[in-house]
Formats: C-alpha cells, sequence, structure tokens
C-alpha cells in the first residue's frame, strides 16, 4: 500500500525539522513541536513540492496543528486529481 | 558638541523623480502603488510594487557611463546630485579630500547578477557580462558618488536589510558630529524589481497582493518599492558660514541588535533602539511629536513595533502622532531608512505630517495615532524614524526642527 498523505507530511515535517518520524504524533500542534513563522514557511515550501500543489498564503495562516495540515493537503490534491482527471 | 544639520536632500521614488514631487506626494496622500510594469508577473503571486514611474536613465546620465550603473547605483547618484545641489556644496580641495560618503543597500545590483547568470542557465552561454561585479556591487553607489564629486574620505556601504540606510545615515552623523569628516553625503538606494529577488520575497510570504495597509487590522503584507534617497549633512556653523540653509537638525542615533530569531522582530530591541536614539540627542520623550514608524504593514512588525512605541514613551504614546510612509513609496529595503529621514525632515520643515494611506480599520493590537489617510498639519519639535531590519538589526534616527 502507498504511503498516506498523513505518513507523507509527517515525514516531510520531520525531515524539515531534522527531527525521528516518531516523535511526531498526528494531533501534535506546530507550537509542541517547537516550529517558528521561519519553520513554517520551510515545511510549507517542503509540503508544496512533495505534492506538486501550491498553498495559499491566507489560509496557510489558519493552520496551526498536523490534523489541519494533513486535511488541508488532502483538500488540495483532491482538488488537483479532479483538475486533472487523467493523471 | 557639534550640531549637525541637513542642509540638502534628494530623492527618486514611486512618488516621482525629485524631492518635490517626494514632499507633494507624502502631503496629499498618494499611494505609488500600482501593477509591476517593469517585468511581467505571470510567474509571481503578486504584481503590485511602488515602482518608479517615468525615470528614463539616459537623462541622467551618459550612455558611456550607464553601461556600469545598475539601476540601483543610478538612483543613488541621481539622489545624491539632488541632494549635493540643494545644499549648494562648494567643492574645495579639503573638502573633497576629506568628505564622507556612507550609503545604505540590501539586494545591491542583483539584478544584474540575474540577468547575466539567466544567459548562463539557460541559453547556454559559456561567459556573462565583464561588468557583471561592478554593476553587481552593493557598493557601487558610494563609488559612482564618490567619483561623480571627486570625494576621497571615508566612502562605504552598509548592508543591514531594511536599515541599510537608516544605519548609513547614523554612522555618517556621527562622523560629522564628531569632526572625523566635515561633511557627508549619506542615504541608501535599491532596485529589486527583477524576478529572482521577487520570488524570494514571496516564498517568504509577507507580500501583500492589493496593496500595503500599515497598522490596519486587515493589513496583508508589505509592498516592495524601489528607489533612492541622499542627505547632505554637516556642521550647523559650517553649514552658516557657507550662507547654506539647514533644513532640519539631526540630532540622535540609536542601534540595536535583537538577538532572538533571523525574521520574527522582538519589541525589546525595538526599543532599545529608539531609547538608545533618544538618549543619544538628549531628548525627553515629551519633545518627539511624530514618528516615521518602520510600519511594513505586516502582521508581526506593526503590532511588534506598536508595542515597542508604548513600552518606550509609557502614556505619551497616547499624544504621539505616528505614520508609515510605506503605504505611500512602499518597502524599498535598503533605501527604506533614507527614504522615510526625508519625509521626516520634510515633516519637521513643513510642520504637516505624512498619513499612513490605506488604512481602513483599526487594529486594537496597533493603538496609536497612526494618521490615518490624510496628513495632518501639526508642528513638532523633534522627530523619530524607525527602521527594523530582518536578522533583528535595529537603527533609529531623532530629527529637530532647525529654527
Amino acid at each position: 500500500m502507498s504511503e498516506s498523505i498523513q505518513d507523507r507530511v509527517l515525514r516531510v515535517i520531520a525531515t524539515s525539522r531534522r527531527i525521528p518520524v516518531e516523535s511526531i504524533r498526528p494531533d501534535s500542534t506546530f507550537e509542541e513541536l517547537g516550529i517558528d513563522s521561519l519553520d513554517r514557511l520551510n515545511i510549507l515550501f517542503d509540503l508544496e513540492g512533495e505534492f506538486d500543489i501550491e498553498i495559499n498564503d491566507e489560509e496557510a495562516k489558519q493552520v496551526t496543528s498536523l490534523d489541519q495540515m494533513v486535511a488541508g493537503i488532502t483538500q488540495l490534491v483532491d482538488a488537483k486529481k479532479s483538475a486533472s482527471p487523467e493523471s | 558638541m557639534t550640531r549637525v544639520v541637513i542642509t540638502g536632500v534628494g530623492v527618486v521614488s514611486a512618488l516621482g523623480l525629485d524631492r518635490l514631487e517626494f514632499a507633494r506626494a507624502l502631503e496629499s496622500g498618494h499611494c505609488g502603488i500600482r501593477p509591476i510594469a517593469a517585468i511581467d508577473t505571470a510567474q509571481l503571486k503578486f504584481n503590485m510594487a511602488a515602482e518608479v514611474q517615468g525615470y528614463k536613465p539616459e537623462e541622467q546620465f551618459l550612455a558611456k557611463d550607464l553601461a556600469f550603473m545598475d539601476r540601483f547605483a543610478q538612483f543613488a547618484l541621481t539622489a545624491a546630485n539632488e541632494a549635493v545641489v540643494q545644499a549648494g556644496v562648494e567643492w574645495t580641495t579639503d573638502l573633497k579630500e576629506q568628505s564622507a560618503i556612507v550609503t545604505g543597500c540590501c539586494m545591491g545590483g542583483r539584478g544584474a547578477e540575474e540577468a547575466g547568470y539567466w544567459e548562463l542557465f539557460h541559453n547556454n552561454r559559456t561567459r556573462v557580462h565583464p561588468f557583471t561585479i561592478p554593476l553587481s556591487m552593493s557598493n557601487a553607489g558610494a563609488s559612482h558618488i564618490s567619483m561623480r564629486y571627486g570625494i576621497q574620505g571615508p566612502a562605504y556601504t552598509v548592508s543591514t536589510a531594511c536599515s541599510s540606510s537608516a544605519h548609513a545615515i547614523g554612522q555618517a552623523f556621527w562622523m560629522v558630529r564628531s569632526g572625523v569628516v566635515p561633511l557627508a553625503i549619506a542615504g541608501g538606494s535599491e532596485a529589486p524589481l527583477f524576478l529572482g529577488g521577487l520570488k524570494a520575497w514571496e516564498a517568504m510570504r509577507v507580500i501583500s497582493k492589493d496593496t500595503c495597509r500599515p497598522f490596519s487590522a486587515d493589513r496583508t503584507g508589505l509592498v516592495l518599492g524601489e528607489g533612492g534617497a541622499m542627505l547632505v549633512l554637516e556642521p550647523l556653523d559650517s553649514a552658516l558660514a557657507r550662507g547654506a540653509r539647514p533644513l532640519a537638525e539631526i540630532v540622535g542615533f540609536g542601534m540595536s541588535s535583537d538577538a532572538v530569531h533571523i525574521t520574527q522582530p522582538s519589541p525589546e530591541g525595538a526599543a532599545r533602539a529608539m531609547r538608545g536614539a533618544l538618549r543619544d540627542a538628549g531628548l525627553a520623550v515629551e519633545q518627539i511629536g511624530y514618528i516615521n514608524a518602520h510600519g511594513t504593514a505586516t502582521e508581526a512588525n506593526d503590532k511588534t513595533e506598536t508595542a515597542a512605541i508604548r513600552a518606550v514613551f509609557g502614556d505619551y504614546a497616547d499624544k504621539l502622532a505616528v505614520s508609515s510612509t510605506k503605504s505611500m513609496h512602499g518597502h524599498a529595503l535598503g533605501a527604506a531608512g533614507a527614504l522615510e529621514a526625508v519625509a521626516s525632515v520634510f515633516a519637521l520643515r513643513s510642520g504637516v505630517l505624512p498619513p499612513t494611506v490605506n488604512f481602513t480599520a483599526a487594529d486594537p493590537a496597533c493603538d496609536l495615532d497612526v494618521i490615518p489617510n490624510v496628513a495632518r498639519k501639526q508642528a513638532v519639535e523633534a522627530c523619530l524614524s524607525n527602521s527594523f531590519a530582518f536578522g533583528g538589526l535595529n537603527a533609529v534616527l531623532a530629527f529637530k526642527a532647525y529654527v
């Protein structure tokens, strides 16, 4: 089975933060993970690359936890799939 | 101690090609932010900037000189020329030998660099233009001013991101005040409207997609600007002796480093710089009537700057007028401090405080009198001009009306 969106998000964050992926819980908040504004930029950049999506600035500002991040990414990935059904 | 005055200023900005157009625009609350014309913005997620309009390099410079000057260096020299003419400087041999030039610049001539590298990366060119280095080096502005006037004293460039030209003016002020130099040309310039630079700013997610609304609850970030501004600084006595007319007095300079975070500002660092400027000037907080704020219109800056102003001024903060002229001339990075120093000098001189335009809704976290949208006729004795850079490097200048 291929890697789930949640697993991919956790992997990207773990790589970006240089921490073991096991140390991140899916319900962690950015605050708990010590992710500040600049880390967020870095993670958003990496996620955009991982999923080949564009994350809107204003929407990104509302996201404060991994749950919300996974939900947001899932939405964007679904929107992308329905926009290009052939892929 | 030697009193130091400003006897000439020059400006190129989105608000006009000289100081008079700049002054008129500030007083009328004219916003210089428009869709970018310099480059195709198809690859950008935003398209607004405070771009210099109607500037024709060939009207300012000979073709042979232009070949060696990136746009940012042209802005530096154009502004310096205007400032020197207004000051009416008579360049004696001694004055040329001893005067200083200090410029501020953040991005420098990276636009010229980008053009060269583009050819290298995309068009299979094996060479870049031989002038790429002299065009792109951040000190080019200082060097061209030096060569134009034969000024041979201390000349250098300060690069502290958005505080660059405030640091430059402060350094020059201290050199004149201490008697190290008899005169200084100081300020800054910037020309950041090239694709790579704009993409880099876009990636910071701090650029507004509509306009610049400092201190407004619905602010959406900064808008980049370009331009240059230069000031001629000299001792009051020698200015009066040669019959020059002081525009304002420069009385204090404070610097600090946040020592906290590479992009997040700290109110303590900003407050230390403001206190430093007041102490250096020997001014009491009640003597300050106006602050030309850093006021970038980012979420973080405006509330941090408000907290810092409240920390320094206490209850008196409610009586202060504070505005961000970046709402009109954009955030010109290395030129910002110099443009805002000139705006401060004009405010002292004319008794008209420039507004914060595009202001729509009060933000409880920015509860200062920000002179919303319309300039205010109000004579003030002294003012501060704040500059707070990415990297946490702060510079605050204090000016006093010359009467």
